[in-house]
């Protein structure tokens, strides 16, 4: 085409790219009921369940068991929300060809993941807010302000390798596959890491293998808040960017291949 | 694709015409830079097709492509108009697209045409100065299309520069300026409307003498894609009445003879074997 018009050639603000993107991100997965159903109603769900049959009892000396139900629910509502936001999200909009339409426009990759990140956080709080709502009003399970606050930190900074596996899952699967993955995957995770059943309750074998996986470290973040933890606050947090950093490299691994077999 | 090479030019309307995996998106793909080429090279204006400059002055409607079901045609534009540096008002874009009704209805419940003029809607959202359509009419039903052609017509009026892929003649004579016709990933020709449809409007010949022929008994004679099984005699021309004046004349005695007018695909045969003639010595 004519090069005399190469020079100023202008481009939208990136600012403005991300914040529609986002807001688009977020609307879309709101609105869909499926999703929303699983990642707010679910915890709130197991929540009240649990709380109702074991919340009187007491998890340790001056502990309420509610207390640890609320945490580990918590713990595994946000990780639910990143699980299934990257895992289904992202292998939908690869079944659609979205991901094809946006990369043919000037919309940069980086802004349609940082978006990505930003609603599933957003998405994140929003289920974390809920639970509180309801723990405090109906379950009538207590925590102050500070002890929300520090768990709401832990929680966003502790969901990024739920956030690295949701997205290798997202690359790695396609639409049908990837909600069972994402169930096959996370949930026994749980299950090893204490969330849905104290660990201890579980033969030791169990309790080994779980005590290397990334939901454990994250559940045990998310306890000290509770002063339940078994491990501190910095072997946690070293132990989840370094889960981080696997999980993401598999990701980008994942993302090359599937480039590779659309692009080339 | 071997040896596809054009330009297009400012404000040209350009129509890329094939049969079905002629390599028409292959093509396209590489344009804009959604893949890489094994050889040779993409520009548009003057830069690598995955330039954000480059693509912010290009709208894309894809073949095969999707959106968020859960989002309103209204909040879609906008969101695509986002992207560039320059766009139409929202409102402007649905217009043209023929959805004013549908602005407020969720993608996922769009009919099939509905959801192509969408596509269309989110090409031009960005105000772009060249747009790329692939198989822009797939699925559309007349009146669809009818608009739709329509519409592309008044964008290049606009002064817009537009390249579409259509397996229609029909359409391509309809619309472009411009054909350029790719069969089987080679450029086959690149003429106006007018010197394409001479070269395609191609009669098949087949008939069946007493003696077999030979290749050579068709020397200087106005043929292409000759094919001779025994006695059956099958060939394409542009000149069928002299073509057979000039056999009785040579004392070739022909039966069952049939002359049908060649559809698109056998055109595009005829059109594949004369660029192979040309390319040959």
């Amino acid at each position: 085409m004519s090069t005399a018009t190469t020079q100023a050639m202008p481009v939208a603000p990136i600012g403005r790219m991300l914040w529609m993107e986002t807001r688009a991100k977020f609307v879309a997965r709101l609105r869909n009921l499926a999703f929303t159903v699983l990642s707010l109603g679910l915890p709130v769900m197991f929540f009240l369940l649990f709380n109702a049959i074991f919340g009187s009892l007491q998890a340790a000396p001056g502990v309420s068991t509610a207390k640890l139900i609320l945490v580990s629910y918590a713990t595994y509502g946000v990780g639910n929300v990143m699980v299934y936001n990257f895992g289904i999200g992202l292998a939908n909009d690869r079944g659609r060809k979205l991901d094809l339409l946006q990369r043919a426009t000037p919309l940069p990759p980086f802004v349609a993941t940082l978006a990505y990140v930003i609603g599933a956080l957003i998405f994140a709080l929003l289920s974390l807010i809920l639970l509180g709502v309801v723990a405090t009003v109906i379950g009538g399970v207590r925590l102050d302000v500070g002890t929300w606050l520090d768990l709401t930190w832990r929680l966003m900074l502790g969901s990024f390798p739920a956030i690295g596996l949701g997205m290798a899952i997202g690359y790695g699967s396609s639409p049908n596959a990837a909600p069972a993955l994402a169930n096959m995957v996370y949930l026994p995770m749980l299950f090893l890491s204490g969330i849905f059943v104290p660990l201890k309750q579980l033969p030791s074998t169990i309790q080994h293998i779980g005590s290397v996986l990334p939901t454990y470290h994250y559940a045990q973040l998310a306890w000290k808040t509770i002063g339940l933890n078994d491990e501190s606050t910095l072997v946690a947090l070293a132990w989840l960017a370094g889960w981080s950093i696997v999980l993401f490299a598999l990701t980008i691994r994942l993302y090359r291949l599937d480039q590779d077999k659309k692009f080339s | 694709m071997r040896g596809v090479s054009f330009v297009v030019n400012q404000g040209e309307l350009v129509a890329m015409l094939g049969p079905n995996g002629a390599g028409k998106t292959t093509c396209i793909s590489v344009l804009l830079g959604l893949r890489k080429p094994t050889a040779g090279q993409a520009r548009l204006f003057g830069l690598q097709p995955t330039d954000r400059r480059a693509r912010s002055r290009c709208g894309v409607m894809l073949q095969e492509s999707g959106v968020p079901d859960t989002l309103t045609v209204g909040e879609l534009v906008e969101l695509f108009g986002s992207y560039y540096p320059h766009r139409m008002p929202p409102e402007r874009a649905i217009g043209l697209a023929g959805l004013e009704s549908q602005s407020k209805q969720q993608a996922g419940k769009l009919s099939g045409g509905q959801r192509q003029r969408l596509y269309f809607a989110l090409a031009v959202a960005g105000d772009p100065e060249v747009i790329f359509f692939d198989e822009p009419t797939v699925g559309m039903d007349v009146e669809s299309r009818r608009l739709f052609l329509q519409s592309i017509r008044d964008f290049s009026k606009q002064g817009k520069t537009i390249l579409f892929t259509t397996h229609y003649l029909e359409e391509a004579d309809q619309l472009a300026e411009r054909i350029i016709v790719i069969d089987r990933g080679v450029l086959v020709a690149d003429a106006s409307p007018q010197e394409i449809k001479s070269r395609v409007v191609a009669k098949q010949v087949s008939f069946v003498t007493p003696a077999p022929l030979t290749q050579a008994d068709f020397a200087g004679l106005p043929v292409s894609n000759l094919t001779i099984e025994d006695h059956r005699v099958r060939l394409f021309s542009n000149a069928p009445e002299a073509l057979l004046r000039e056999l009785f004349r040579r004392g070739v005695d022909v039966s069952d003879l049939q002359v049908v007018g060649a559809d698109l695909e056998e055109a595009f045969i005829s059109l594949t074997h004369q660029a192979e003639k040309q390319m040959a010595p």
